[in-house]
């Protein structure tokens, strides 16, 4: 397949019905996450740097049989060793007996969350999400290592005639977003604040609040959205989510327990999880939303870069 | 005994696809591709152990007594949206290597590079 | 009721079946995306109502029909744009028509 289109295509499709799949196997939380972030942002991302790389593929001039031969013995080895592999779906698998079981039980006396999933991520696991976090960021701060540009001011005058020239032909496409849009952030919101109680959480919340501001962006163009949201203002804000997780193991480091320990964060040990699960959560969706909104708007600043420019920024 | 290891089996085949386009492709934004399907390919494996048999989501609710495990699925939650902030580094440094090399294809950007030296 | 909901969602999934055979038979993008527009909309439309009619649970229904509604604003804008897209990129039609239709530039 040499058009890299179908291909980007063909992988949001298999994304969403990897997303299908894990609502299947019961797993809610993943399925929601792979459904925004792989149909949505990861196909978008592969788009915008199709237009920039080139949409066809050259075709290659030798046999790929080595590759083929490698193949075959690699997946063979493998197949031999899931052979030992409990039973799919069986219930005395060495997985579900040493660690989750405790989780499953003790999690609503301990921690008072009705989704269990939340409350392994926030509160019996919270260093590795804190890991997470920080990788997410450093991915953004790759992503503007390499390609951020310094805007020249003369690119946000026009604006206003652009926008008026552009808006007979996207109409409908604008007035629709335009009603759209606040339901899709008010959609994040809830997804993030009602993150105990049923599938959601920081991660999802802020992928759709991001996706938000993608179809502004795409519909109203870079100069427009630059102006509705500054590059200085989002980069603090994807720092002050990590900073926010950070400080939550500190306060709780401060108050006499160990690193994120959330019952010293307030009188009752239940409040103070509830308090711990909700700031981290937060920390989370604000760092996750800013950095999808950093790695878009450099992508999409990238396509008037020129090489014999002065006023770029390597 | 052995039809009831069919989701490994799938598991296998989905990496070994992934793993092929990456060797065997020169074009790099189809290798970010085969790594993306290999990544999806171990988020299968990862939740399809965690499936029991008759459990459901794990959020706890009135009269239920299975639960799947929901150990699996944290780490594959954040294991995803890493997955793609890591796609989103590679796909920036493709485009960087279009713009100095001219080219994203393996054997022209190797050309080059023994030219230059 | 059983009976009613089953009926909608039979519609449902025939309508999104023609319209799958629709992508694949018709010879020109415009007249796929007619078929798939069409369809797509009303199928999804279709299995929705079908579900909150059989859903036990009050929040449930509220949530079915939100989505009901944003699926209804949604798709067709999508098919819109899809067509606007080919349209003003003079995505040649199949038939030999004269070319003042496709290449105006008003859309």
């Amino acid at each position: 397949m040499k058009d890299l289109l179908a291909v980007v295509m063909l992988l949001g499709i298999y994304s969403l019905l990897s997303a299908s799949f894990f609502v299947t196997m019961d797993a809610v939380d993943v399925a929601f996450t792979e459904a925004a972030v792989g149909a949505g942002v990861s196909t978008l991302l592969m788009l915008v740097a199709i237009t920039m790389t080139g949409r066809k593929e050259h075709p290659t001039r030798h046999k790929p049989l080595l590759a083929i031969v490698v193949v075959i013995i690699t997946g063979s080895l493998l197949i031999y060793g899931t052979l030992d592999m409990p039973r799919f779906g069986l219930a005395e698998a060495p997985i579900h007996q040493h660690v989750a079981p405790r989780y499953i039980n003790d999690s609503m006396q301990e921690i008072g969350v009705p989704n269990i999933v939340t409350s392994v991520l926030a509160s019996y696991r919270a260093f590795d999400t804190f890991g997470e976090v920080v990788v997410i960021f450093t991915a953004g701060m790759g992503v503007l290592a390499l390609l951020s540009m310094v805007r020249r001011s003369e690119d946000t005058e026009n604006i206003d005639s652009n926008n008026y020239s552009m808006h007979e032909q996207h109409l409908i496409l604008r007035i629709v977003s335009k009603m759209l849009i606040p339901f899709i952030l008010m959609f994040a919101f809830y997804v993030q604040f009602h993150g105990d109680f049923g599938p959601g959480g920081g991660f999802q919340a802020g992928v759709i609040f991001a996706s938000a501001i993608f179809l502004y962006t795409m519909l109203f163009g870079m100069n427009t959205a630059r102006r509705v949201i500054n590059q200085a203002f989002i980069q603090i804000l994807a720092a002050t989510g990590v900073l926010l997780y950070g400080s939550v193991g500190v306060v709780s480091l401060l108050n006499g327990k160990s690193f994120f320990d959330y019952s010293a964060l307030a009188s009752d040990p239940i409040a103070g999880q509830h308090l711990g699960i909700l700031l981290i959560e937060l920390g989370v969706g604000i760092t996750v939303a800013a950095v999808m909104i950093i790695i878009f708007f450099n992508f999409a600043d990238r396509r008037n870069y020129s090489p014999n420019k002065d006023s770029e920024n390597s | 005994m052995l039809i009831g290891l069919y989701n490994y089996w799938v598991v296998v085949v989905l990496m070994m696809v992934g793993f092929y386009i990456v060797i065997a492709h020169g074009n790099l934004i189809k290798k970010i591709v085969g790594l993306s399907i290999f990544q999806t390919s171990v988020f299968i494996f990862y939740i399809s152990t965690a499936n029991v048999d008759g459990g459901t989501a794990p959020i706890l609710a009135e009269g239920i007594e299975q639960y799947s495990n929901p150990l699996p699925h944290v780490l594959i939650l954040t294991a995803i949206v890493v997955g793609i902030a890591t796609t989103a580094l590679g796909l920036a440094l493709a485009v960087r290597i279009k713009e100095t090399y001219g080219s994203v294809e393996e054997l022209e950007i190797q050309n080059k590079d023994n030219q230059d030296c | 009721m059983q009976v009613i909901s089953a009926l909608f969602l039979l519609i449902g999934s025939f309508l999104c079946l023609s319209g799958g055979i629709g992508i694949l038979r018709f010879p020109d993008f415009y007249t796929r995306m007619h078929a798939v527009g069409v369809t797509d909309t009303l199928a999804t439309a279709m299995i929705l109502i079908g579900l909150i009619l059989i859903s036990s649970d009050f929040l449930v229904d509220v949530k079915l029909v939100i989505i009901l509604l944003m699926t209804l604003f949604i798709s067709p804008t999508a098919s819109h744009a899809l067509a606007n897209a080919a349209l003003h990129n003079d995505l040649a039609k199949k038939d030999k028509k004269s070319n003042d239709e496709v290449t105006s530039s008003n859309s």
